[in-house]
Order: C-alpha cells, then structure tokens, then sequence
C-alpha cells in the first residue's frame, strides 16, 4: 500500500526508500542468489531424474526395492507423526495453560533436538541399544531388535522431529490464553469438552503447520537413520537412504528419480505452508521460525 | 489476587488453576521427553564420562579428529557469513519491494527446511561438479572440495537468517526512518547506522543458528564433500565411520565435542535474546 | 521563518486527500492543524516536511521554493506521535544523532555536539538521564526527548504531527502547558496537528481547521470559536445545537412562530440556526423556541437538557443552572444570545 504509493511518484524517491536503481540492482542480486543455491537444485533434481526417459523414471520407481523404501518411509512418519502430535498437544497444553516452575527451562529442552546434529541423533540409540550397551542385548534375548530394525528407524526419527509441534502450538496457545477454556468450564463443559469444542477449533491451523513441518521432516531425514538403520535393502532402507545407495551404485537417474518423490513431497509441504499462511495467518503462530 | 506471601503458602510447583489435565499433559511431556531425548542424551554423557580426562582428551586431539572438526567449523563459518550477507539482503528485499513473484519467492525461501538433505545433497553436487550446468563456468573445482561444503551449508543455512531477520525488519517503523530523514540523515546513514544497529540481535541470532546448523549438517554435505581427511571429511562423517568401524568410543567424543559446542552455541542464542530484550525492548 | 503553501494538491492512487489548498504561516507562530480524521491535516504537515511531495502546488520557506528540495535538506524538526526514537541509541546519542550526521564540513566537532545535546537535555528538563535507553523512559520523557532531538538541527520550522495523541490524559495537560512554554522561549515557528479541539484552542496562535482536505476556517481561537465561517467549523469546535429555520420579513420563523431573533437582510428563505448551548436565555413571553424536555442530565457545574422542537422532532440542547428545576415532559422557552445563521 504505502510502498505502492512511494513509487507513483514522479521526481521524487521517498525519503524512506532506495532509489529505483538501487532496488533494482538488489532484487537482481537476491534472485540471482536463490536461484543458484535453491532454485536451480531443485529444477535438476526433475532433469536428472528425467535424463534417462520417462520408462527409466518410471520403472525406477516400480522397482521392488524402491517400493519397500517407499513403504518404510510411510510407515515410519504414519507412526512418528501422531506421537509427535499426541506430546506437542500435552506439552504446549501444560506450558501455556499453566504457570508452574521450571517452564521456561521445559520450552527450552523441547528444542533441543534442533541443536543436535542428526548423526549424533541417530547415534546416541546405537549407544543405548548397541552392542556394547546394556539395553541391546537383553532386548535381543526377548526377540526385540531395535537398532538395523524398524523401531531404531523410527526412534531416531522421533527424536529429529520432536519439537516441531510442539513449537508452533506453544507459542500459539499462550497468545491465545485462558478465557476461552475458563468460559466454557464456567458454562459446564468438562475437561475432555472444552478440549475437543473449544481448545482444538482454536489451534486447528497451527497444529497442521506443525504437522506438516514435521511430516516433511520424518519422511526425508537422512543423517539420523542411516546411523541407525543398518541399509539391509528392501527392509531397513527408507527413501533417502535409498537415494543414496542408488547413487552411490553410479545409478543417478534411478536415485534422482526417487529423489523426485521427496522433492515433491517438499513442493507440496511450501504450496500448503504458503496456503496456510496466507489464509489463517492469524491463526498460527509467529510464522517462520523453525 | 490473593495476598497470601509465597513464603506462608511454601513451595509449590504450580499456580492454583481452574483448568484440569495438568498432571495428565505434563507427566506425559516429561515421561515422552526423558524416553525419547533426555535418556539417550545422558547415556552419552555416561559413556563420554567413562573414558576419563586422560582417554577422553587423547581420543579428542586425534589429528584427524582435529582435522575434521576445523574443517566443520571453519566451512560453517563461512557460510553462516554468506548467509548473513544474502540473508540479511533478501529479508530487506522481501520485506521492503515489490516486484512480480514476490510471494513466490519468499516461500522458496523454506525450501531447505523442506527439502530432505539428501536430495539437496546429490542436486548441488549435479549442478556444482566439474560437468555440472554451473560448476563447469568455474576454472576450479566446486564439488569434492572444501568449497562444495560450504555450497552445501549455505543452502542449509540460508532460511535461519531470514527468517529470523525478516519478522524483526518488518518491525521496524517507517517513523523511524522519517524521523532520521528529517534530522538530515541521508538514505545510506539511514540503513547503516538506525536500521542495521537494530537489527543487529537478530542478525547475530540468525548467524549463530545457521552456523550451528552447518556444523551439525551430515546429508546435504557429505555427496558434494570429496571426503578426504585433513582436507573436506566433516566431523560428522568422522562419527558415522567411526560407528561403522564399531569403534564407540571415538565416535562418542566426537559427538561429545559437538554438543558440548552447540549447546554453548544455544546458551549464546539465548543470552543474546535476552540482552537484546532487556535493553532495546525486543527480542530475537 | 515563514512558510507559505501555495496551491497544494496531493493525490494518493487517485484519491484526492487535499484539493488545492493555500496557507501562510507567519515567522514565529504556534499554530495548529485541526480536524478530524481523514481531514488531510496529517497530509499536510507531511508536505511541509518533504516526507511526501505534492501532486500539484508548491511550498515556499521565507522566499525559497522548497518543494523541489529532499526532506533532508528543508532543516526541519519533525516530533512524531509515537515519539520515533532510535531504540538501540542512548539518549544523548538520540539527541545527538542529527549533528552527527552531517557532512564533515558542516559537522560540529564531537566535543561541541555533546555540549549542545546535554543542553537541549536540560532544556527538556531530562538531565541526567543522557545514558538511558528508550525503552527505559516514560511515554512523556519519550516525547520530550523527541523534541529535543528535532530542535538538535535548530530547525527553520518545527512539526509534530499528534504529539500528544499516545499519552494519557494527565501528562497530556503537563505537555501541553510544557510546549506553549518551550515556544514562548525558543519562538520556533511551530506547526502542529490535532485532532483535540481542547489542545488547540488551549495551545495555538492560530487554528487551521480542516475539513475533508479542504481548509474550512483560519484565525486566532477566539475568531474561530465565535465567529465561525462554517457549519462544519460550528459543529466541530465547541458544542453546538442546530435547528432548520424560515427566514421572512427580517425575522426567523421555526414552526410557524417568530422566535424573537432578527435575521440578517441579505438571506431569505430555508436556513440553518447554530447556536451554543450555554449561549442562550430563558424567557416568558416574548417570542422565543419553545420545546418540551426530553432528557435532563447533570454536566459538571450546569444541567444540560435536551428539547424538543415541534412537532417534526428537532432536538436542541440548552445548558441550564444545576438546580433549575426542570425535569422530564417540563415546557421550556428560550431565546439563543449569540448565534450564526447558514
């Protein structure tokens, strides 16, 4: 609006602008930017996956090892997921409904999994469950394999996509406060009631901004699981450790053809972030902090 | 309120509240918090512990440890400082211009947070290698060097900068501008000593996450990297053979050294916010 | 220094937000912008200052055309609502920030600016507080450190748009009282925008009263309170009450009675009666307005009530001593004392 008005004008630049050629010159240089290091890596991911024909794409993707990742990597987020949406509900339900001791250190603890590399994500159940640890073994005479199995996969994903829930609705449910939950206690709704009608239509967008941050997440982690995952193919191999096996075979177009999947998955994670973002804007919380 | 002092009520974890499920939501917090994060955390501690100064410090100034951690460090760095150039440079232009595309453009900006590394891994080496539709404009290698790490980095750590830098510059009130207009201040002075000086808690937030991130990055690195100890095998790569060698031991102080750094890069993060609030009256 | 607007036009996107409006401001004046918003009164005090340039017209400082100079070379001081402080500054580097600035030809040497920001400080009465960051200040010791760094320039003329529009009541009293002082000390030539008629009236040499991008009425605050030009400015300052009335024979006519008040010769025909509420006398006999008390309420030292006219449901109100003993239903006559006729 204001920004619009400025530039109508014909001798004068405002005094709170940059010069047209200034402008000019920077937007230049930013899209120049992003196009070298997001734009053009993501058109290649489709030219390379491309660059042997659409057969080749497609039978890559039919591949019986590939359609095992494919389901593994499903799997695995269909089960990281809900848990991640079940803590990040409790958890930003007891930070922003109450005042109790030690929250600030709570909100602090919840990011840490952000500030810890993936591989040492992946690592520290390797530790845990290990050869050498104490946990591995005594599992293993009950018949549970954790790590090179499905449930190491899927621990180590929890822990790279723990806070991403729980980050949008903390801040979202303290701007929103009390009244309404007190409101509908005061009208006679019990516990559950109120959550259900009154605490959940309220968060509802944000939940699905975290949700789809952290699906986007679970599905493409790398670091993390391939330390715990073992890369038996066709069982413990996800997508992207399947990209990589591929790739490293000197089999580009059939790795960037998978690839393909999980860049589309993040094409369509942007398209809805952007949606949500645009529409309910007000209904998230501060946006774009991650 | 009540005018009870805390010293009569004694101590109590929670404020009295009408609204019911404390116990329930933040047990399950804790418990899933201990489980998932906390445990696994503290058995590295354990582990790192058990080797004593002496074994811990001998395992720690490994040349090639050492070698792997300065390259991490020193390629973070570099890109966390591109970062913040371009960074700071795009949250300028997507906050303050308009021009077609625009919207577009700002979401690209996430597309690293989208993107699984791996992907993003193999795509940079295609268009940065020697044959690549860029790297084969370079008379020098991209890929394979210490170079393509920070490429890889850059990538990764684009989107902390503006999106930290981006909500605060949004902030910044067009009054304050014309107030240093008025007071003779060119368009130049304006930028460089009222709207950068206030953006500086930001920047330096976004630098220190973006760097923390690029040392701690593994998938989108280790494709464009080369791997060559001493020269571009990153520290986590080093802990990722180490545990494949099943030598524990080396990975867990490596892996120790890192977080021990990060999360002196976190407490930073947060001192700087807090700084910045109690002083300017805004965070991040 | 005197400034004179000449003609100004300002579109915004082809909305007209000032059709051609023309001022002086005489060298030393206090003079207020007053309307109400939307009247443009911010509009123009923006193009005083170079923040935005007219779509047509121009605007001279003393003799010089200033509409072709940049906001940073018109000298002027500008105090913002929201005081605009520079929040990562102190604010003595506040205060200082326009000396310093300047090119270094012009600029002072640091010594001499320090000097001249504590003093302006101390004329601002915030002494001692040099070392404070913005944040640490009260909203009038904001305001007040504003004004201090807009006079740092020793500006030609001084503008604040709503100066006093952030703060709460009390403060507002202080300040105002405050800058009237400051002006009789430093004799800026001031112009400031209002939309509090109180603040202008109080404050001001002269008002400018706008209305809709138009000016309405300029003159000192006794010109403009009784003798309004306008019955947008009868309505805006002051309490009014209006009433249609029939001009005929040199008399007016409401209702089909003579009310006892001579109308001037030009005018014939419908018209519109302005009159104050404190303005008016009560009479028995002679002709007058008569009408029935619809509601009755206690202001303060008077009772005000509200009257019925006729039978078409014109409402007047009249101010009347507390204890008068009028209530609901009760017939009243009155005759206004002073009036305008539009």
């Amino acid at each position: 609006m204001a920004t619009k008005i400025r530039h109508l004008h014909r001798h004068h630049t405002s005094p709170v602008s940059e010069s047209r050629t200034v402008q000019v010159i920077a937007i230049f240089l930013c899209l120049l930017f992003m196009a070298l290091f997001l734009i053009l890596p993501l058109w290649s991911v489709f030219i390379e996956a491309f660059a042997k024909g659409v057969g080749a794409y497609f039978s890559a993707l039919a591949n019986k090892d590939a359609q095992s990742a494919i389901r593994l990597t499903l799997l695995v987020a269909a089960v990281a997921v809900p848990l991640n949406v079940v803590f990040g509900v409790c958890a930003s339900w007891a930070i922003a409904k109450f005042e109790f001791k030690g929250k600030a250190l709570l909100i602090t603890l919840i990011d840490l999994p952000f500030s810890v590399s993936p591989i040492i994500s992946g690592m520290v159940y390797v530790l845990l469950f290990g050869a050498g640890s104490f946990l591995g073994p005594w599992l293993k005479s009950y018949g549970i394999e954790v790590l090179f199995a499905l449930p190491g996969i899927i621990l180590a994903t929890i822990f790279v996509t723990f806070p991403f829930v729980a980050r949008e609705l903390i801040p979202l449910m303290q701007d929103q406060g009390t009244g309404d939950e007190e409101a509908a206690l005061s009208l006679g709704a019990n516990g559950w009631q109120t959550f259900w009608r009154v605490t959940v239509p309220n968060i509802r967008w944000g939940l699905l901004y975290g949700v789809l941050l952290c699906n986007a997440r679970a599905m493409g982690e790398f670091g993390a699981v391939a330390v715990v995952s073992g890369r038996i193919r066709g069982q413990t191999t996800t997508i992207p450790l399947q990209v990589e096996i591929l790739y490293n075979e000197y089999n580009g177009a059939a790795a960037f053809a998978l690839a393909s999947l999980l860049a589309m998955l993040a094409l369509l994670t942007l398209v809805l972030k952007s949606f949500l973002e645009w529409r309910f804007g007000d209904e998230l919380a501060a946006t774009g902090r991650h | 309120m009540t005018s009870t002092t805390p010293k009569r009520d004694g101590w109590r974890l929670k404020q009295p509240s009408v609204i019911p499920g404390f116990g329930l939501t933040l047990g399950f917090t804790l418990a899933y918090f201990s489980l998932i994060v906390f445990i696994p955390l503290i058995a590295l501690g354990i582990r790192s512990a058990g080797l004593g100064f002496d074994g811990f410090w001998k395992a720690a100034t490994d040349p090639r440890v050492l070698g792997a951690l300065r390259v991490s460090f020193v390629t973070a760095l570099i890109a966390a400082g591109v970062n913040v150039i371009f960074g700071t440079l795009i949250a300028w232009v997507l906050v303050r211009y308009r021009f077609p595309g625009r919207r577009i453009f700002d979401a690209v900006v996430d597309l690293p947070f989208a993107l699984p590394t791996a992907v993003a891994g193999i795509a940079l080496t295609a268009i940065y290698a020697p044959n690549g539709i860029v790297g084969h404009w370079f008379p020098f290698r991209i890929a394979y060097t210490p170079i393509g790490i920070v490429i890889a980095m850059i990538f990764i750590g684009l989107p902390f900068v503006v999106r930290t830098i981006q909500p605060i510059l949004e902030e910044v009130s067009r009054e304050v501008e014309e107030a240093s207009a008025t007071l003779g201040a060119s368009r130049f002075q304006t930028i460089t000593r009222v709207i950068l000086p206030s953006l500086t808690p930001a920047i330096m937030t976004g630098f220190a996450l973006a760097f923390a991130r690029g040392v701690g990055e593994y998938g989108s690195v280790i494709f464009i990297a080369g791997n060559i100890p001493f020269v571009s095998e990153i520290a986590p790569l080093l802990i990722y053979i180490r545990l494949q060698e099943f030598n524990y031991v080396g990975a867990t102080v490596i892996a120790a050294v890192m977080l021990i750094i990060s999360f002196a890069m976190l407490f930073i993060i947060n001192l700087i916010q807090a700084w910045s609030r109690k002083r300017f009256g805004y965070g991040n | 220094m005197q400034v004179r607007i000449a003609n100004v036009r300002k579109e915004f996107d082809r909305f007209p937000a000032l059709h051609d409006v023309s001022l002086d401001i005489n060298s030393g004046e206090l003079i207020a912008l007053l309307g109400p918003s939307g009247s443009g009164k911010t509009t123009l005090l923006r193009l005083i200052a170079g923040l935005e340039m007219p779509t047509a017209g121009k605007v001279f400082f003393g003799d010089i055309d200033a509409s072709e100079k940049t906001v940073q070379e018109r000298n002027i001081g500008f105090v913002f609502q929201h005081y605009a402080l520079f929040r990562h500054m102190t604010i003595l580097e506040n205060v200082s920030f326009g000396l310093s600035v300047r090119p270094r030809a012009t600029r002072p040497p640091a010594g001499e600016i320090r000097r001249r920001a504590l003093e302006l400080l101390d004329l601002v009465q915030l002494s001692g507080l040099e070392k404070r960051y913005p944040n640490q200040l009260s909203g009038g010791q904001r305001q007040r450190v504003a004004l201090a760094r807009a006079l740092a320039i020793e500006p030609g003329v001084l503008l604040l748009d709503e100066p006093f529009g952030a703060l709460d009541a009390q403060v507002r009293r202080e300040l105002r009282k405050w800058l009237r002082e400051m002006h009789d000390r430093t004799g800026h030539t001031t112009v400031f925008v209002t939309h509090d008629q109180e603040e202008a009236l109080e404050l001001a040499d002269r008002l400018c009263v706008m209305s809709q991008g138009k000016i309405e009425q300029v003159g000192s605050p006794d010109t403009v309170y009784d003798q309004p030009t306008s019955p947008f400015v009868f309505g805006f300052i002051g309490e009014s009450s209006e009433l249609p009335v029939t001009v005929e024979n040199g008399e007016l006519w409401s209702g089909g009675r003579a009310i006892g008040v001579p109308a001037p010769d030009s005018k014939t025909g419908e018209a519109r009666l302005f009159f104050r509420p404190h303005d008016v006398e009560l009479v028995e006999h002679d002709a007058s307005l008569a009408g029935v008390v619809t509601s009755s309420r206690r202001v303060g030292g008077t009772r005000r009530v509200e009257l019925e006219i006729g039978g078409e449901g014109h409402k007047v109100e009249i101010d009347l001593p507390f204890d008068h003993p009028a209530g609901e239903k009760t017939r009243l006559a009155f005759r206004p004392k002073r009036w305008r006729l539009f």
